[in-house]
């Protein structure tokens, strides 16, 4: 038998995992479910037929979209989280001591509840007492805060569907008024490398800009996201996420990462020629 | 033949039309859109095949004995009218045609001064004779209101030779007079009561809504199935009370109605009908559960006012529909249109219009919740980032016309083109509006005021769309020499 999850990249790109079972398949007022297993990539998320996360390679994403504003920023206590209700993110957030409270913004409840069943490795930190859930529409939820957070995490899916809302210049711009005058966003910001990937990234990018006073990108690699080639977008009120970036101070925490570390944290931002003009273009 | 409002026959003909693969030797020319395929590309086989012209098994509007005559049998049922129409013009033809039918050459109609353009496009085409009711004004929000029961009787005392009483029932902002009353009063007077429920499609479908004309009793309704029911843009119902002669009134309606009536319009209304037949109820239900979502999230940002039925007074707000979103935006020391505009040009929010002291964002069944959350958040974040103080803004008036000469009468008059500022005192012989609303500033035949000039002018630099001027900037009006 030959049972393959396949997702198209582009109108002419496939991207297939060889499915070794389907353990769930549902469908909450928001988007369809599934959770599946496989030899190569582990068990995996899949939201309305997107790849969310596997099992293998999850890592380098919430490593990437978490320690870098929580190195930068010298005193994160009250953190955002929007999305992520798979918990990766919470898990990388709930490592450090000093943060003192943790909200998850996530839409969909039956994502948290298939995770907390079927993803374990992700969704083991929901029960920490600082994290708090919510679920509401993160365009919604922010829209009431102002001058609370110190780090916002925007761990959004696709700009179509349902995340669409969290790739607004209305959000972006309800997130500034929600941070304090110091505070970092972070958010998922799409791959440079096929066309309408780029074009909308280009679209996040530019509305990101207009809203706050630094604005820059920063990548991984991610094997299982279109083109492998992923962004990461980080907004922040005063902190430069290099030059601001005080690596003795983090690497002294002793948290242990497979992917980031501090070297790698100033060097992500060093990106590819095509990249820059992609971005200077809208800027 | 028992049909019932499951049916859609105008539908079902062009699906067996399709199937059938009849070899087009007739108009249109693209011939199911194979001679022209970029077009066919950009709109669709599917669309492009059903592009059709009248003929044998598909009826013809003009004298309908088939399909389209079942599918307006249907559609009367369903708005519980005594006979329905289907327009391909827009409400603008619907409203034409309904004051042609009531007013020959110097016959006097009732109507408020805010109507749309289309009513006296139409008095301008039948040399009717308006006399205009002043709508009361909203002084807080600057907002032109119902007509008040007592104007219109005052009316129709002083002239009882009039033919017929006009009623804007819903406004844009979705405000409506006392329709029942009014009917009444008309009725008793000998006058025909014409509804212009461009605005009110939905108030035939939903539940809790204000009360429609045919319910009221009024004679003949113009209803913009493309707003809030669905159909394409340009389609729409004329809807007909039991004292109308319909044969007459397709007449009228055949006088300035195209002859090649375009079926997807047609398609559109029908099923649109069936839809609304069907599931209406819920429909609007979710669409009013949305707007008052939105109204009230709006009212916590603060400043903004986004009004309902607190307004009611028991008789020029005699009742309001829901479904609006209108906001009063002064407070955060923004001109409705500024912020229209901001909406759209930093938010790609496009919203239905703004005008000097108020916006309506159109909410309908085809909105998603998480696009309300956009449209809420963005007005939050233009309060904070364009938000100044309220001070200084001009309120909007409503400005009293003063009407020396007949629409018909100063639109074909010897006229000559003065500079805006230089035209105070003279008799316009051409319309001034925002385009939408639509409704005039000035129409033909109207005195220029200093007062009005001003408007405009504040109009115009505020970035409202001003139209139906010959001079496209309007810095020029023409006069009656």
């Amino acid at each position: 038998m030959q049972l393959w999850f396949t997702e198209r990249h582009t109108q002419n790109v496939e991207f297939s995992i060889k499915v070794d079972r389907q353990l769930y398949s549902g469908k909450s007022e928001f988007q369809r479910i599934d959770i599946f297993d496989s030899k190569e990539f582990g068990r995996f998320l899949t939201l309305d037929g997107y790849m969310m996360l596997t099992e293998k390679d999850e890592f380098i994403y919430h490593e990437m979209i978490t320690h870098v504003p929580m190195a930068v920023h010298p005193n994160p206590e009250n953190i955002l989280v929007i999305g992520a209700g798979d918990g990766g993110v919470v898990r990388e957030l709930t490592r450090y001591n000093t943060v003192k409270n943790i909200d998850l913004v996530e839409i969909d409840e039956l994502v948290v509840e298939v995770s907390k069943k079927y993803l374990p490795t992700t969704a083991c930190r929901f029960d920490d007492e600082r994290v708090h859930i919510f679920y509401e529409d993160g365009v919604k939820f922010i829209r009431r805060c102002e001058n609370k957070y110190d780090v916002i995490i925007v761990d959004s899916t696709d700009p179509f569907g349902v995340g669409e809302g969290l790739f607004t210049k209305e959000f972006y711009g309800s997130c500034f008024k929600a941070l304090h005058d110091d505070g970092i966003m972070v958010n998922q910001h799409e791959s440079p490398f096929y066309d309408e990937d780029a074009a909308a990234m280009q679209r996040s990018h530019k509305r990101i800009v207009e809203s706050f006073p630094i604005s820059r990108v920063y990548q991984a690699h991610i094997p299982t996201y279109p083109s492998g080639h992923w962004l990461f977008g980080f907004a922040s009120k005063k902190y430069h996420p290099v030059h601001d970036l005080n690596p003795a101070k983090w690497n002294i925490l002793g948290l242990k990462t497979k992917y980031y570390n501090t070297k790698l944290h100033a060097g992500a931002f060093a990106l590819p020629n095509y990249v820059e003009e992609l971005l200077r273009d809208v800027e | 033949m028992g049909l019932s409002q499951i049916d859609a026959p105008i539908y079902e003909a062009l699906r067996k039309l399709r199937r059938m693969r009849v070899v087009p030797f007739d108009v249109p020319g693209h011939k199911r859109g194979r001679g022209n395929m970029e077009l066919t590309e950009f709109l669709g086989e599917d669309c492009m095949s059903v592009d059709v012209n009248s003929m044998k098994p598909l009826d013809n509007l003009c004298h309908p004995v088939s399909v389209i005559k079942d599918a307006e049998m249907l559609a009367a049922q369903a708005f519980g009218a005594e006979n329905a129409f289907f327009m391909v013009g827009g409400t603008t033809s619907a409203v034409q045609s309904m004051i042609m039918y009531a007013c020959k050459s110097g016959d006097k109609i009732i109507m408020p001064r805010n109507v749309h353009r289309s009513a006296i496009n139409a008095l301008i085409l039948c040399d009717a004779v308006p006399v205009y009711v002043n709508p009361d004004v909203n002084k807080q929000l600057g907002i032109s209101l119902g007509m008040s029961v007592e104007q219109v009787e005052k009316a129709i005392k002083e002239n009882p030779d009039a033919k017929a009483v006009m009623v804007n029932n819903p406004t844009y902002y979705g405000i409506c007079s006392d329709l029942k009353r009014i009917t009444e009063i008309a009725h008793a007077h000998g006058m025909l009561v014409l509804v212009d429920e461009a605005h009110g499609t939905h108030f035939y479908f939903g539940e809790n809504f204000p009360i429609t004309a045919m319910n009221a009793g009024a004679d003949i309704s113009s209803v913009s199935m493309h707003k809030s029911g669905g159909s394409l843009t340009q389609s729409s119902f004329l809807l007909m009370g039991k004292n109308i002669n319909a044969g007459y009134m397709r007449q009228i309606i055949n006088l300035t109605q195209t002859t090649s009536a375009s079926y997807l319009l047609l398609s559109s209304l029908d099923i649109s009908r069936k839809r609304l037949a069907l599931s209406g109820r819920e429909i609007f239900a979710e669409t009013v559960e949305m707007a008052e979502y939105a109204r009230s999230e709006i009212n916590e940002i603060g400043g903004y006012y986004a009004y309902s039925k607190e307004l009611i007074n028991g008789d020029s707000i005699y009742d309001f529909d829901v479904s609006k979103l209108s906001v009063y935006t002064l407070p955060v020391g923004l001109a409705g249109i500024e912020v229209y505009d901001l909406l759209r040009d930093e938010y790609d929010i496009q919203i239905e219009f703004g005008d000097i002291g108020n916006i309506l964002a159109y909410i309908s069944v085809g909105d998603r919740k998480r696009d309300i959350e956009r449209l809420i958040s963005a007005m939050s974040e233009i309060k904070r980032r364009f938000g100044k103080s309220g001070a200084g803004m001009l309120t909007q008036e409503y400005i009293t016309p003063i009407v020396a000469e007949t629409p018909r009468r100063a639109f074909y008059a010897d006229k000559i083109s003065l500079p805006l500022e230089k035209s105070a005192g003279r008799v316009c012989s051409e319309f001034v509006m925002c385009y939408p609303p639509g409704i005039p500033i000035l129409a033909p035949g109207e005195l220029i005021t200093d007062e009005i000039i001003e408007y405009i002018k504040y109009a115009k630099d505020k970035g409202c769309s001003m139209t139906g001027t010959e001079d496209i900037n309007i810095e020029y009006l023409n006069v009656i020499v």
